[in-house]
């Protein structure tokens, strides 16, 4: 059992799925109980991955390796690091929370819709957890086609449009990504005499810069389209606002991170010389705080509900982006621990507007107002999202931020000093949101009879703050957790920074953690 | 060896004479049902010949197995069975079986139905062994009119139907035109080498410089002669109008198996006698492969009928083949095998579910037929689903596996900005795929008559849809096969 804990976290969605594609669709109660068990089950056979996760090693844990297809050297290879951890936990809760919010909302097609969440969440899991470049690319394009059609079949009035632009953009990304792995694969042939696709083995290459920067601008188109980074990001406030709540959750809180993660994972590791690259470094950044600052006014001008939170996830991912090209442990750290409290409380601030679209059917800002009054717990509720969103002290979003600042700082005050204002525009556009719908008198006489949050809909909610609470409060265990793969990633691009800023980064790391525990 | 005919020969000739004797005996015993109804038996005759001539393939790949031997060369090199033929010939059986085993229905439906078709398609498929065994210009060329003329009558089989009419014509035209520029490039290898071994040509072309007016000639206009077999850009224009009018059955068959038959010839031809002329239709073959790709697709966007759009889809598709052979490296060629495998699996089944939607009275061949399609078949329309997803080449669907190789062959001897325009493509080929997508599973569902649904269409889907899942998912036999096969 222990040695197969992960591949059964991780086939467990696609065990559900197939059993349920023998469930007739006409008895739609049993398959929401069926779905939403396999969530939950889903989930809690994801814990022991943490209690027996050992945060003291460093490498991969769990891992599971045989031969796939062995004539062109792909092995179906698995394991998980910290960095992967917090992201396949993230999954798994989020990924039970979508199915859970959506009993009500999803009335036509039941049997596709709950099949394609469940084979979402093979795919998505698949992501993190996979060590073998194939398996990883046949996982994020597994992904795809389930999305497309959470968008395309329960989506809003323009779903078709948003569903054949994401599949799209992020297509013509993971195409060109491929050539991208194609070319170490090869290289690796080259130099070694054996076809491989094992990270690890890639891992091993020594490639010319030049080379490696046209791998990296390959992936870099794959990834920064999946995040989505300026200019990329086109596709997602047409598939956030389209999508049906459940998507729009699981996009934001998962798939976005699917980009981030290919960049720590991959283009890091395999690319060092290119990673560190001047150019690419400021090109990165660059285009990280244009999205950060873009992001953030152009939330600011919306009036529509969904489609501000949309374009915050720009804002925010951003930071994520920046933390990476930071190129230091906080910046790393940060971004990753970034990469879930924004799975966290944009994850909330989706299931709140789906709330509300579920009363109302408008997500028109200048229809609501006052709401605090009819719907207390929900006001309370959204406050909390939209506070650990904007970065305040106590709650996850604050201790996330703080560390990529700080390692903003450490590569380059400007970068700082620019993304600093996506922190306070940040602020505006959510405490105005909050404002214009849920304080002052109620001005719209449908909203006076608004029903509050029932048991379950709260239920959806409760994980979420207690898990943004927890990161706010007490984040020390997550920075341990990141400890290790963030040093190991350091130690590999640049070998020097430990040697030469030992000292520095010894009292780094304990001030980001000290820092956010204190407030 | 005896000097006319010996045992050898005869082993070679197995299959192929096999074939034959199954059609004849269609042509000669076709009385003996009278009816429409009764015609389905041919099926099961076009099935236990298939099933004869793969005995006789299975001795002669078991003979190469065991005998250790690289090929069975019979009538003094005209014919060669080598491993590359064998792997070609499965394909055509696969083809030839999955046709069959679908066409009774729909000649019902048509009300076409006659014992010929089912000795063409025998014939058709004898033509292609000749294509795929041969080494010898007048053999290959005996092979591809073999071919060729049982797919002009089996294109214009619906004698009532303008369109089907139409179709045979414009093939029939286009073909004739197109053999003639092949010939005339064989007569010029025949001039060059005075022979017509590929073996002994191979000889004479390798002996004269690469840039050698008649050599450029002579592979200008074979090539004229084999891109248009292939459907490749601007040969390509019979094909849309061949696909849309011909019976949906010999659409899926000539878009497989004709297909397969021609780059197995082209290979012969460009790896044989024209490989030392690389330099020159290199760059010839890429600008082809790239227009390819480009008509292709571009063109298949704004199609209406599936029919035709698949048509497009399947000269984007001889594009990407072509690629590896551009490349021309091991994995390219490798690559071309493993594509020719899955795309005639993966493409049949997309013609399955276009034939079960020809129904009594209803032609059933626009995308629009195609409407809510989930909520009348669901099986179908997931079956379609991943047809196309393997069209597109999405993993973890077959479709994947032919173009992971044209891509890696590509890298490997740095065609880059090739690779760049051929993965690009695959995003334009999504979005016209996915339209037939959409339509099936966002659609209204307008017309409520059952599908067209046999037992012969239901095993022949699941043939295809087992398979295009299961090479996906482990490809490993597969890959071994064409590795096997293509090992030079």
């Amino acid at each position: 059992m222990d040695q197969h804990l992960l591949s059964i976290v991780l086939f467990t969605p696609l065990a559900g799925f197939l059993i349920l594609l023998l469930i007739p669709g006409k008895q739609k109660d049993l398959i929401k109980v069926w779905a939403n068990l396999v969530g939950f089950v889903g989930f809690l056979i994801s814990l022991p991955l943490v209690s027996r996760f050992d945060k003291g090693i460093s490498g991969f844990q769990f891992q599971e390796s045989t031969d796939w297809i062995p004539s062109i050297g792909a092995h179906f290879h698995i394991g998980i690091d910290g960095i992967s951890l917090l992201l396949i936990m993230l999954t798994t809760l989020v990924g039970f929370l979508a199915i859970l919010c959506s009993w009500n909302a999803i009335d036509e097609r039941v049997k596709e819709y709950y099949a394609m969440f469940l084979l979402l969440q093979t795919g998505m899991i698949g992501v993190f957890v996979s060590l073998d470049f194939f398996l990883f690319y046949v996982f994020w394009e597994l992904v795809l086609v389930p999305m497309y059609f959470i968008i395309g079949v329960w989506g809003g009035p323009r779903k078709l449009y948003a569903a054949i632009k994401f599949f799209l953009y992020t297509l013509a990304g993971s195409v060109l990504m491929l050539l991208g792995i194609l070319t170490l694969y090869f290289q690796y042939h080259q130099q070694f005499g054996a076809y491989t696709f094992e990270i690890a083995e890639l891992m091993k290459l020594d490639l010319p810069l030049g080379l490696q920067q046209w791998v990296f601008w390959s992936f870099f188109i794959g990834f920064a389209i999946k995040v989505p980074m300026f200019p990329f990001h086109t596709w997602l406030p047409d598939a956030h606002v389209e999508a049906p709540t459940a998507g729009s959750v699981i996009l934001a809180s998962v798939l976005l991170k699917m980009g981030t993660y290919g960049f720590i994972r991959f283009s890091l590791p395999l690319l060092p010389k290119a990673s560190v690259d001047q150019t690419i470094v400021q090109v990165l950044a660059v285009l990280s705080i244009i999205g950060i600052i873009y992001g953030a006014l152009v939330s600011l001008m919306q009036q529509d509900w969904k489609k501000l939170v949309a374009y915050s996830s720009v804002s925010h991912l951003g930071f994520c982006t920046l933390g990476i090209f930071a190129l230091n442990p906080n910046g790393l750290a940060g971004s990753v621990l970034q990469q879930v409290n924004h799975g966290i409380s944009t994850g909330m601030l989706f299931l709140i507007i789906g709330v509300i679209y579920e009363r109302r059917h408008t997500r028109e800002i200048a229809e609501y107002g006052g709401l605090a009054h009819v719907m207390p717990k929900f006001a309370t509720v959204f406050a909390i999202a939209m506070l650990s969103s904007a970065g305040l002290p106590l709650l996850n979003g604050f201790v996330g931020e703080f560390a990529i600042l700080q390692g903003a700082f450490e590569a380059s005050h400007a970068w700082a000093a620019f993304s600093v204002m996506g922190v306070i525009l940040g602020a505006a556009y959510l405490l105005w949101l909050y404002q214009r719908t849920m304080l002052g008198q109620v001005t719209n006489g449908r909203n006076l009879h608004l029903p509050d949050l029932s048991l379950r809909e709260l239920v959806v909610f409760v994980p979420l703050i207690a898990w943004g609470f927890w990161i706010g409060i007490y984040p020390k265990p997550y920075f341990d957790l990141l400890d290790k793969p963030v040093q190991q990633i350091v130690e590999r691009v640049r070998p020097d920074y430990y040697q030469g800023g030992a000292q520095r980064v010894a009292s780094a790391k304990p001030r980001a953690v000290e820092a956010g525990a204190a407030q | 060896m005896s000097q006319y005919y010996s045992t050898n020969e005869a082993f070679a000739l197995t299959p192929a004479l096999t074939l034959a004797l199954f059609g004849c005996w269609i042509l000669v015993f076709d009385f003996l049902f009278a009816n429409s109804k009764q015609k389905r038996y041919f099926a099961l005759v076009v099935v236990a010949g298939l099933i004869f001539a793969g005995v006789g393939l299975y001795r002669q790949q078991a003979f190469l197995a065991t005998s250790g031997d690289s090929s069975i060369i019979a009538f003094s090199g005209a014919l060669t069975i080598d491993r590359f033929a064998l792997y070609f010939n499965w394909v055509f059986e696969l083809a030839t079986l999955i046709v069959a085993l679908v066409s009774y229905n729909y000649l019902e439906i048509e009300g076409e139905h006659h014992g010929e078709y089912y000795a063409l398609l025998l014939f058709a498929q004898c033509g292609m062994f000749f294509l795929a065994a041969g080494t010898d210009l007048v053999t290959l060329f005996i092979g591809l009119e073999l071919m060729a003329l049982c797919f002009y009558v089996m294109v214009g089989f619906l004698r009532g139907d303008k369109r089907s009419n139409e179709a045979a014509i414009k093939y029939l035209l286009l073909g004739a035109f197109s053999s003639g520029f092949l010939v005339y490039g064989f007569s010029i290898m025949y001039g060059l080498a005075g022979s017509t071994r590929l073996t002994d040509v191979a000889a004479a072309i390798a002996a004269r410089p690469a840039w050698d007016p008649l050599v450029f000639l002579a592979m200008t206009t074979t090539a004229v002669g084999l891109l248009f077999k292939i459907s490749a850009a601007p040969f390509h224009m019979w094909a849309p109008d061949a696909y849309e009018g011909a019976p949906t059955t010999i659409t899926a068959y000539l878009s497989v198996a004709s297909k397969a038959a021609s780059f197995a010839f082209l290979l012969r031809i460009f790896l044989g006698p024209l490989a030392p002329a690389r330099d020159a239709w290199e760059p010839l073959l890429a600008a082809v492969a790239i227009l390819t790709m480009t008509i292709g697709n571009l063109a298949a966007i704004s199609q209406t009928n599936i029919k035709r759009l698949l048509a497009y889809s399947s000269i984007s598709h001889a594009g990407y083949m072509l690629l590896g052979l551009i490349a021309g490296n091991d994995t390219g060629i490798q690559g071309i095998a493993v594509y020719v495998m899955v795309y005639a699996f993966m493409n049949l089944g997309a013609f399955l579910v276009v034939i079960a939607l020809r129904r009594k009275n209803i032609i059933g061949d626009d995308v629009d037929d195609m409407a809510g399609l989930m909520y009348r078949s669901p099986g179908y329309a997931v079956l379609m689903l991943i047809f196309l997803l393997s069209l597109a080449g999405i993993p973890p669907t077959a479709g994947f596996l032919g173009k992971y190789y044209i891509f890696l062959s590509l890298i490997e001897t740095h065609h880059y900005l090739l690779a760049v325009i051929a993965t690009l493509y695959v995003a334009v080929a999504i979005y016209y795929y996915f339209r037939i997508v959409k339509t099936m599973f966002v659609g209204e569902l307008t017309e409520k008559a059952p599908l067209a649904t046999s037992f012969g269409l239901r095993v022949a889907l699941g043939i295809t849809g087992v398979l295009t899942l299961a090479v996906g998912v482990y490809p490993e036999p597969v890959l071994r096969l064409a590795q096997n096969s293509f090992l030079r």
